[in-house]
């Protein structure tokens, strides 16, 4: 699992010392990881499918957006795969009706706050979000729609960024911190009025410390950020160079 | 204004940075600064501005998004400039179950704006707060830093009245 | 120093406060101050110039005396006379009345079960000592806590006795003291670190600022305890910047302590150093929450992250932290003093020791309390909050503001304790008690505390940042009289969901209002779908706007 930056130098101490290797078990299937790896992970080298949204290989974990949580036996409480270590012979469950419950809750939790509607988003039939519905068997939201109203910033020359779409899952945040360096990215204020910004909240195009890199665009998983000039058939989002970094990371640290 | 004037608020200006300088020196222009370096801007001059954000920020060497972030995710920061006078009501529980939406609400209809605004004439700025601590005397109004306990609509209107008339 | 020099510090103070034949104790915390105990004390003081009695009576500032809706309140001793709503004008009849017949339109005996009923460990200095004299508090035994636990205990011995105690966290998870520190103390580190949580975000909450205005040292000695026994030599506290008294004598009182040397380098001769730093909150509640906290020390966005990894490992610029509540570290001193097993007498099976109430709302006596664990909320209520203003009748109590419940009066000779509350579906939470009679409406409640949640909500993790604005929604909507009658089943679906899948304890405590005031008041709900019609004539109902 990668921390965030002030945690990694931390978490890398684990690398000097002995890592060891447990089993334990996902859906009854029995596993086995080292122990600095999450269930996420162990769980998709496996074969065995948990739904994320904040989760992105490559970049640091977050456990927000809370749509990879699964129950372990013997805690009442649900966790997060993303950041949850597995423990010898820990009896996870991915697939339970109250987690399938649950994660369908919060994808409908998530369509009510801002503006989802695909047809109308570039980024319809390449987007995370809308995938995330068929995966989970969402037909309908329940919930009444909140839908509060953001511009449009559309002043970079090359990309522009719809607010509307934001599911604040910070993917851009952290690739841009992360990866690109630049920490053009940043959310303001909080709760319901959390907003990602540029800078000091100044139009994306007068950004002083934006490079104009893209990747941005390219981890966003829904149309929130895209680039401009392409239809929606075009829009596709190109993340082939994450497992690349994270590999390339992966042996500096160790 | 004459020159003099000018001069004379230059140095004032200099005399408030440097209680902002000397808190980033404090702390060694450390990234931890932060938090305490916004509370000297908003101490020395009141409130944030874009300006003095950019300039804490490469003081201290941090993005520009994270201090905006920062200054805007805790609500003791405001980033527009206050009135003459502030009245905060406390909407604290304590408060509350005594009545504070009533004083909010007869506040907002004589001044005519809501928390967080301030009057056009800039006299008079109208915030919320959650709890002063000051349970024991509810419901609070605090009027320019002074904690005004057990009031009522009528009182605090008169309060207010007063701001509202002072010409200094 | 030793501690035969640290005594006589204390013997000189007493001797010279006794050579006074009367101490007038003036209370300087925040609540009397604004009602101009500032002045009281400064009239007190001239009229006494004026007299000239400077050497004959002590005019004294003092922390809370407890009694806040009475303030300002001044104490003589050792005539053990109270007196309360002093005014300038009072001055000279105050004066003039010691040694003889007290002044009795100020008199405060009708408020007397307030005092009786209680019993005071974390409160027993304040308002008898000066909170910004270190001499003073060294003279009621302060600071000797930490020398015996610097040279005649290890570190060890000193886990021991706070187990022993069975001490638990005060800020409201009530998590065992005990093994919090023994969590950090046998993480290896060479850095560690002692974070005292003064961020009082709980609204109708002020135990906290009480005791840093009226006790400092107190909290300091706690923390310093604490750093010998886990190993750490630095110290924050993180107070909220709406505290500006306590802020201003908890610096005062690290200033006197590093001078007097028992904070700082060395401490009593000793290779054991510890420097306490005080760190301003910005208007957060969440970041009473550990890991959340730690991000605003290191000066980022309050969110917390996820745990484990625990602060005990992985805290403040990740180095392993303990982090206490202002309350559990003011327990500390007196404990390491007489004994673990003193205080184990104290309280109830489970919950040991006394607890410190800010009782507020519509009771007679709102003020700062202190009571053993175990006391009933009628005792609570009815002996030292006096009953309910003008007798009207008593219909709930709030503990744990946002995270807490509302307790019926079914429950009101229940035992206040860490799990009898928990069985209510309420906490103990930090110690704020709201009275409310039968003029508050339990939806407007239930919706207020939403809101707050709401607001205070980090954004980070979605159930929490929507689901809270969604459950806010329905009860706005109810509360105008717009309601439907699937909105109950929504509302408790949002709730348990709200509550099972949020990232730290804001969002998971959250519906715990909403919860509560189902449960016990599911009449007042419907009265206000069904019937459009609120009880408590709190909502202004406005069917016509949205219904059906």
């Amino acid at each position: 699992m990668r921390y965030p930056a002030f945690l990694q130098r931390i978490a890398d101490r684990a690398d000097v010392q002995p890592v060891r290797i447990l089993t334990f078990s996902i859906n009854g299937q029995a596993v086995s990881a080292r122990e600095d790896e999450t269930i996420l992970s162990v769980a998709r080298e496996n074969g065995i499918s948990i739904p994320t949204l904040c989760h992105l290989d490559g970049l640091s974990e977050r456990g927000a957006c809370r749509l990879c949580i699964v129950e372990i036996k013997g805690s009442p409480k649900l966790s997060p795969s993303c950041v949850t270590l597995p423990r010898q012979d820990m009896e996870v469950i991915t697939n339970s009706d109250r987690v399938l419950d649950y994660r369908r809750k919060i994808l409908e939790l998530l369509f009510t706050e801002r503006n989802h509607i695909c047809s109308v988003c570039v980024s319809n039939g390449h987007c995370d979000l809308q995938a995330l519905t068929t995966e989970l068997g969402m037909t309908h939201v329940h919930y009444d729609y909140l839908h509060t109203r953001h511009a449009v910033d559309a002043s970079h020359e090359r990309f522009s960024v719809d607010h509307n779409r934001c599911v604040l899952c910070q993917r851009c945040i952290r690739v841009c911190e992360e990866i690109e360096g630049a920490h053009t990215w940043d959310v303001m204020g909080r709760g319901y009025l959390s907003k990602v910004i540029t800078d000091l909240n100044q139009p994306w195009g007068e950004s002083t410390s934006c490079t104009g890199c893209g990747k941005c665009v390219q981890v966003c998983p829904t149309g929130a950020l895209s680039e401009k000039g392409k239809s929606v058939a075009e829009m596709t989002k190109r993340r082939q160079f994450l497992p690349y970094l994270k590999l390339m990371r992966g042996d500096e640290s160790r | 204004m004459d020159e003099k004037e000018v001069d004379r608020i230059k140095v004032n200006e200099d005399r408030r940075w440097r209680l902002v300088n000397r808190t980033m020196r404090l702390h060694g222009h450390q990234p931890d600064a932060l938090i305490e370096t916004l509370h000297a801007v908003q101490e020395s001059f009141g409130f944030l501005d874009l300006d003095s954000l950019k300039y804490v920020a490469e003081s201290l060497r941090l993005p520009l998004s994270l201090v905006y972030g920062v200054a805007t995710f805790y609500h003791f920061f405001t980033l527009k400039p206050p009135g003459d006078h502030t009245c905060v009501v406390c909407l604290g529980t304590a408060c509350y179950i005594a009545g504070s939406s009533n004083i909010l609400k007869t506040v907002e209809e004589q001044t005519g704006i809501k928390p967080g605004e301030t009057t056009p004439d800039r006299k008079l700025s109208l915030l919320t707060a959650r709890c002063m601590g000051s349970c024991g005397l509810a419901p609070v109004v605090v009027f320019d830093g002074e904690v005004h306990g057990k009031m009522s609509s009528a009182s605090v209107l008169e309060n207010v009245g007063r701001l509202l008339n002072h010409d200094d | 120093m030793t501690i035969e020099e640290l005594q006589d510090i204390g013997k000189i103070e007493k001797e010279k406060q006794e050579g006074f034949k009367y101490r007038i104790h003036v209370c300087v915390a925040a609540g009397c101050l604004s009602s101009q105990s500032g002045l009281v004390k400064e009239a007190l003081e001239k009229e006494v110039a004026r007299r000239g009695l400077e050497s004959w009576a002590l005019v004294k500032g003092v922390g809370c005396l407890g009694l806040c809706t009475a303030g300002p309140m001044v104490a003589i001793e050792p005539d053990g006379l109270l007196y309360q709503g002093v005014s300038v004008s009072d001055a000279s009849d105050i004066l003039e009345a010691l040694g003889g017949p007290p002044v009795n339109r100020l008199d405060c005996s009708a408020h007397l079960p307030f005092f009786a009923r209680q019993k005071k460990i974390v409160l027993e200095n304040c308002g008898r000592i000066d909170p910004e004299s270190i001499e003073d508090y060294v003279a009621e035994g302060g600071y000797g806590g930490l020398y015996s636990a610097l040279r005649t205990m290890t570190p060890a011995g000193v886990i021991e006795q706070i187990t022993k105690s069975g001490l638990r966290g005060r800020g409201g998870a009530g998590f065992p003291t005990g093994l919090k520190w023994t969590a950090v103390s046998k993480t290896k580190s060479n850095v560690k670190f002692v974070i005292c949580n003064a961020d009082e975000g709980d609204p109708g909450a002020f135990m906290d600022r009480s005791v840093l205005e009226s006790d400092p040292h107190r909290v300091l000695e706690g923390m310093a305890i604490a750093g010998l026994a886990v190993g750490a030599n630095y110290g924050f506290v993180y107070v909220r910047a709406e505290y500006p008294l306590a802020v201003k004598r908890i610096r005062t009182a690290i200033a006197r302590a590093e001078r007097l040397g028992v904070l700082g380098r060395n401490i009593f001769n000793t290779t054991f150093s510890f420097d306490v730093t005080v760190r301003l909150g910005a208007g957060a509640f969440v970041c009473g929450e550990e890991t959340a906290l730690i991000a605003s020390i290191e000066g980022r966005r309050g969110s917390p992250r996820p745990r484990p990894p625990f602060p005990s490992e992985l805290g403040l610029w990740g180095y392993p932290t303990l982090i206490n509540n202002v309350e559990t570290f003011a327990n500390v001193p007196p404990i390491i003093r007489k004994g673990g097993a003193w205080f184990a007498s104290i309280g109830t099976e489970k919950s040991k020791g006394t607890k410190v109430f800010a009782l507020a709302g519509r009771v007679n006596n709102t003020g700062l309390i202190e009571a053993p664990m175990g006391t009933t909320l009628r005792e609570i209520v009815f002996d030292v909050g006096g009953g309910i203003i003008g007798d009207r009748k008593f219909k709930a109590i709030l503990t744990g503001g946002p995270s807490g419940g509302c307790i019926p009066d079914q429950f009101l000779d229940m035992s206040m304790d860490y799990e009898s509350l928990a069985q209510v579906g309420a906490i103990m939470g930090s110690g704020g008690l709201i009275v409310m009679d039968d003029s508050s409406c339990m939806v407007d409640v239930a919706k207020f505390f939403i809101e707050f949640c709401m607001s205070e909500s980090c954004g980070k993790c979605v159930p929490c940042r929507v689901g809270t604005v969604q459950i806010y929604n329905l009860l706005k909507r109810i509360t105008e009289g717009g309601g439907k009658p699937s909105d109950i089943q929504l509302l408790e679906e949002l709730c348990d969901l709200v509550k099972n899948t949020s990232l730290c304890g804001l969002g998971q405590t959250a519906p715990n209002p909403v919860l509560s005031t189902m449960r016990y008041f599911m009449d007042e709900y419907k009265a206000h779908i069904e019937d459009k019609v609120c009880p408590a004539g709190t909502c202004h109902m406005n069917p016509t706007e949205e219904s059906q």
